[in-house]
Formats: structure tokens, sequence, C-alpha cells
């Protein structure tokens, strides 16, 4: 590969252990010149952007997942060493590597440095979160230690304005002349004797450069309870509670107000166009369908707001030590506690997180058993009929009755993913011996507001793309299966009952009955099948259609009049298990790599879902509330 | 592994994987035996050298886990690692 010194033709890549603050110093590089995308053929994401040095020339560069060798033993750590090697062939080869370093942390960033330096690119070591050092009394001598690694050393602070300024000026210097050709790679995969060396001379080098004071306090005194045996724990579960109670409560006035808009726009256009289809689509379809997707947006960011809180403050390793025990008695390993709480938000996101667990039998149980976590997706579903079926009471004064059912639907989640998960462990593969957990735990720091709102826009806009083409596109669908063909002239009943979509409910209605699910419900979830959240406004669609479209509005009362509470109970269960999301299914074969164990989740997933909830149906039946 | 097992045998060591919280002291030798771990003796052993688990290196158990003592959270010279008692069996102490 030539390189030449024109616009765009110098790639740099972020290379740096877990922690090392390396995302943020992307984020501050790049600002909104990045592009989120996946390696092809893997899941592995890739962070790219553009850097503008003073001078004015451009630096792509390239955000590789942490590591804290080129040895890989994960998806992850396997891009990281076949991008810098310049093995990836969809990858242009980098000319500079970046290794970014937590200035409090440098002792296992230095024994990086020492490996990175055998690839024999030229490299730059960036000391990051200089400023955080500086205070805490960590004395480095940067020219010293330069010397002693042979090479360039600069300080920045990713997080502040201005901490970049040394190190895009150092850019400026590096892209100044015509790119070295690289020396050639003399790397190797390093033995325990060859680690053992780099990390006693990189132990040597810290010593001789860097004065470290006794540990930071305040991380100490904070870990003291948080990682309390007994208070630690607890805290823990007080922090998920309050979490799940936001969800319900700080969300609703901004859902309010995004109903009351879609509500007004619906009568505007109501009012605007001549009875008739074309009405009957922008209304029905289009707005009331969207909108009650998207009035779930202020849960969902409330949600990924104390996921993204919890994991900018140091506390997700915590909770991952915590747990450890826990899980693992349920065959999980620590690990998996992160991907599966990220699952409460998305199963998608948690899933592609697995990648951290290097172990395969690992991976795979919690692959399998992310999509019983409740995502996001569900919210629109369970507060749809828990507010129609469960009385806004108050109990001990404090805790909302709603709430408690919600919590409980989330415990059941958890339960049932605990379980599975034990009967792959103990039943399938009780061979295997646990791999082992093995987590650095960061110093806490405080969450930064840019990095947590940027965090927050990537997410609304995901949300919002999904609710504007997938769950669009099935909303047309449904309309037109609940629009067409058009009841005969002098029908008696409401036109659904004749459309196409009366006609596949009532096929599957046989099957669907004997867990008290009505023909409604079963044209409901086929559109369901794309996306759980879609069978809300699915049902709006199928009731509103039928009964006017005031009904559109208000779901909730149409249902709360239509359904005994057994079924609604019986939907709920239902909704803990059933597989109800083509993009997890499609996420879970490109992860695995295999049709089989996509197959495997639906198969089980659809089968606890029947069963929960003929038992939940025939066990309300029996207590009274057919 | 023959020079660690005699370093092993010459000095009063202990595995931190029996160590209670509150020990402090310094890592004598590695000594991975091939027995339950879930990896093979030689990757935890690179592993654990990753991790900064080196000879001379200081250690510090600060926490335990509430059920029997497990994980245990180690303090090794500036960083914290969060680990399981079977891996730190691995870890010879003094």
């Amino acid at each position: 590969m030539s390189i030449t010194t024109g616009l765009g033709a110098w790639h740099f890549a972020l290379v740096g252990t877990p922690n090392s603050g390396k995302t943020a110093l992307f984020n501050a590089l790049t600002g909104n010149r990045q592009k989120v995308a996946n390696y092809p053929g893997v899941t592995v994401e890739r962070k790219a952007g553009v850097v503008h040095t003073p001078s004015g020339r451009c630096v792509k560069i390239i955000d590789l997942p942490g590591t804290y060798s080129l040895r890989a033993r994960s998806p992850d750590e396997e891009i990281t060493r076949d991008v810098v090697l310049g093995r990836l062939k969809s990858e242009t080869e980098p000319n500079l590597l970046v290794c970014v370093a937590d200035a409090t942390n440098l002792r296992l960033a230095l024994r990086l440095v020492l490996e990175l330096k055998r690839v024999g690119k030229p490299l730059l070591l960036v000391l990051n979160m200089f400023d955080i050092a500086r205070r805490r009394g960590v004395e480095i001598d940067v020219a010293r230690l330069s010397a002693e690694l042979g090479v360039p050393v600069v300080p920045s602070v990713a997080v502040r304005r201005g901490g970049t300024v040394e190190l895009l000026k150092r850019f400026d210097d590096l892209t100044g002349g015509s790119a070295t050709g690289c020396a050639g790679s003399s790397w190797a995969s390093p033995s325990s004797a060859d680690l053992r060396a780099a990390q006693r001379q990189a132990d040597a080098i810290m010593r001789a450069t860097v004065h470290v004071p006794a540990p930071d306090t305040l991380t100490a005194r904070l870990d003291a309870v948080l990682l309390h045996p007994v208070a630690g724990l607890a805290i823990l579960f007080v922090i998920l509670f309050v979490m799940f109670q936001a969800v319900f409560t700080w969300a609703q006035p901004a859902m309010n107000l995004i109903s009351t808009g879609f509500a007004a726009l619906g009568a505007l256009v109501h009012n605007a166009l001549p009875p008739g289809l074309l009405q009957s689509f922008i209304e029905n379809g289009v707005i009331s369908g969207v909108g009650s997707v998207v009035v779930f947006l202020p849960q969902i960011l409330t949600l990924f707001l104390f996921i993204l809180l919890l994991e900018d403050l140091g506390y997700m390793a915590r909770a991952a030590f915590l747990m450890d025990r826990i899980m693992g008695g349920a065959g999980l390993h620590g690990r998996a506690f992160i991907p599966l709480l990220s699952s409460f938000a998305c199963a998608i996101p948690g899933i592609m997180a697995t990648r951290v667990i290097d172990n395969k039998r690992d991976r795979l149980t919690t692959i399998l058993v992310a999509p019983l976590m409740t995502c996001s997706a569900r919210i629109p579903v369970y507060t749809l009929i828990i507010s129609a079926f469960v009385p806004a009471k108050q109990l001990w004064g404090w805790a909302s009755l709603q709430g408690l059912v919600m919590f409980a639907l989330y415990a059941a989640g958890i339960v049932s993913a605990l379980g599975v998960s034990f009967v792959a462990k103990y039943l399938f593969w009780r061979e295997d011996p646990s791999p082992p957990f093995m987590l650095e735990m960061p110093d806490y720091k405080l969450p930064r507001v840019k990095s947590v709102a940027l965090g927050l826009v990537t997410r609304a806009q995901m949300f919002l793309k999904r609710a504007g083409t997938t769950i669009f596109s099935m909303m047309v669908v449904v309309w037109f299966l609940a629009s067409f063909p058009r009841p005969p002239t002098g029908a008696a009943g409401p036109a659904i009952d004749y459309s196409l979509a009366a006609m596949i409910g009532r096929v599957l209605h046989p099957v669907l009955a004997p867990i008290g699910f009505n023909w409604q419900i079963s044209v409901a979830l086929i559109p369901g099948m794309a996306a759980r959240e879609v069978a809300v406004a699915a049902l709006g669609t199928v009731y509103s259609i039928s009964g006017g479209s005031e009904a559109a509005q208000q779901i909730g009362h149409v249902l709360a009049g239509q359904w005994s509470m057994a079924t609604a109970l019986a939907f709920l269960a239902w909704y803990i298990f059933a597989p109800q999301c083509a993009s997890t299914l499609a996420v879970i074969r490109r992860e695995t790599g295999s049709w089989k164990w996509m197959a495997v989740t639906f198969g089980y997933m659809l089968t606890l879902a029947y069963i929960a909830a003929f038992a939940t149906y025939h066990i309300a039946v029996a207590l009274g509330a057919g | 592994m023959s020079r660690d097992s005699q370093i092993a045998a010459s000095k009063p060591c202990l595995p931190l994987g029996r160590a209670l919280a509150g020990f402090r002291g310094r890592i004598e030798a590695i000594l991975v035996g091939n027995d339950k771990s879930g990896l093979p003796p030689d990757e935890l052993e690179r592993r654990l050298i990753e991790l900064g688990f080196v000879e001379g290196a200081s250690v510090e158990i600060l926490h335990e886990g509430a059920f029997g003592r497990d994980p245990i959270a180690v303090r090794i010279d500036q960083a914290t690692v969060a680990l399981r008692r079977r891996e730190a069996m691995a870890i010879l102490v003094t």
C-alpha cells in the first residue's frame, strides 16, 4: 500500500487498555464527525471519525476495542489485533498507533506500549486523564518516560475543553512530513515468560519516571460501603428498584405531552381530510400507530440514563463483582451481568455486549437468556395493560401498586433467565468447568454530562429510526390487513370483522384460545413478531377500526372494557417470554453464527410463553378473574 | 515452572486464594496447577500476568464477596482487580 501525504491519507488507530478513557478521547477529537457501524462479517462495533489538525490537515482515526495485549482472546480483541497488524482486509492499515493510557493507572498500559513497539509502526503514547493524575499527586516525568520507552508521550485531558490542544499539535507535527515506512513487524504472540519480562521492564520504567502517592482514597472509601458484602448488595438492589420506579414516574409528564401532541395531530388530520380511506390511513395507520410507540421514548431514555450513568461512574464492574457468586450459582459468569443489565434497555446491545465474555459456552448461555430480561420494548405493552387493569393505588404510602406489578414482571424475567441458564449449564454442559472471572475495577469518576448526553442522543436516534422504519412499515401492513377487503354494503358488524386481519386471527384463534386470547390479540401478535411494542399500536388499530376513531387515543379504556382480568394477566405472562422481536433473533443468528441457536432461542421462549400464559389464565379463571 | 516450584518450596508461601480480607503481602511466584480452573494452565498464567500479577508486586485483599468470601477484590500496586479464589490459588504470596 502506498502512503501519500494528501487529504485523508493519514490513518491513526486508537489502542488502549479497558477504562483508559479511549472513547472519551475519541469523542473529544472527532466530535460529531464520527460514524458508528460494524466491521463486516462480525458484530464488533467499528467507530471511525475524522480529526482536523490545527493547520487544517485531515486525519482519519479509528477507535479500537480495549485490550491488555494483542494476544486476542475474544472477538473484540481479535479485531484490535488484526487492525493493528494490518491483517483486516476491509480496513486501511493504520500508519500510526495512538496508545491511550490512564495517567493514574499506567502500569499495565506501559507493558502494552512495549508490546505495541514490536509491531514496528510509529507509535504515540497519550497520557489521558492527566488532570486527575496531577490532582491526586501522581508525578510523571514525561520527557524521561518518553526517552525510556523510545516513544513520544503527550499528556491530554479528553473531557476538558482545550485538553487535547497539545495532542492535536503533535498530530500536526507527525503529519507534516511524509509518512515513514513501517519497520516491519516483529510481533509474535507473547509467552508467559515474554509477558513477565515485559511487565518487569515496565515496572522498572514506572519506578524511574512516575511518582505514585497512596491509592485514591475516595474510591477506597466508597468501595468500603459499595462493595460491603451486605450493604453493597442492598445498595445494588435499591439502585435497581429506584431505576424501575423512575422509569414509571419520572417519564410520565413527557409521555403525557407526547400523547397529547399525537392526539392533536390526529384530530387535525381528521378534520382536514374528508372521511374515507385516506383519512383512516393517515389518522389510524400512521399517526396513531407511530404515536403509540414514540410515546415510550421518555421511558427508554430514563432507563438508558441510569445505565449510562452507572457505566461512566465505574459502578458496573462493582455490580459484576457483587453479582458474580449469585450469577455463578445459576451457571452464569459475573461478566454476564453487564450484558444482561443492558438487555433491560434492549436485548440487541446486550447480546452484542456478550463479546466481553471470552468463554464460548458462557457467552452462548448469556445470549440465550438475554432476551428474557425485560427490554424497553416490553414497557409499552406492560404499561398499557397495567394502567388499564391494575388500580393506581399507593401502598404503604410510598410505593405505587402499578410500579410493584411492573417490578414483579421484571423480577419474573430475571428469575426465568437464571432458571434457564441453570438448566443449560447443569443439564447440558455439566462437564465444563466454569472459566475464570477476572476484571479490573476502575476508580470512580464523575460522569460527564457531555458523554452521557451523546449516549442518550444516539439511543434516541436509534429508537426513532426504528419507529420510523420497521415499526412504521409494520403499522402500514397492519392497517392494510385490518382495512381490506372492505365490508360489503349494508353489513351490520364493524368493518374489521370482514378484513384479512380477522381471517388470520380466526385461523390462529383455536391455538391461542386455551391461553385466553381473543382473535383481536391473535391479530396483534402477528405484526408483534417484528417488534414487541408494535403489538400495542396493532391493538389500537384493530380496536379503533372496529370501534370508531376516538378509541385509538384510549386503547387502555377499550381493553379494560373488552378483556377479562384473566386475559390481561395471561397477555402479560405471554410477554415475559415470547420471542417477539425479529431484530433480536437476527442478532442471535449473527452473533452465534448459526441458525440452530436462533431456532433454539425461538423455540424455548415460545414454549415458555405458551405454558406461562396457559397457567396464568387458568389460575386466574379459577380464582374468579375470568 | 521447576524454578518456581523450588522458590515455592523454600519459602513459607500462602496462596492468595486462602488469604482473608485485609491481607497485605508481596507476590513470590505465579504457580498454576493444572486443576479445576476453566483455562489451560499456561493461559491462566498469561492472563494473571497481563492483569499485573508478577513476582515482586505488592498485593492487598480489599474486599470479599458475600457468599463463601468469593470473589475477592485485590489491590495490585495501583489497580484493583476482581477475581475468584480458585484462580487466586495460583498466586503465591508472602
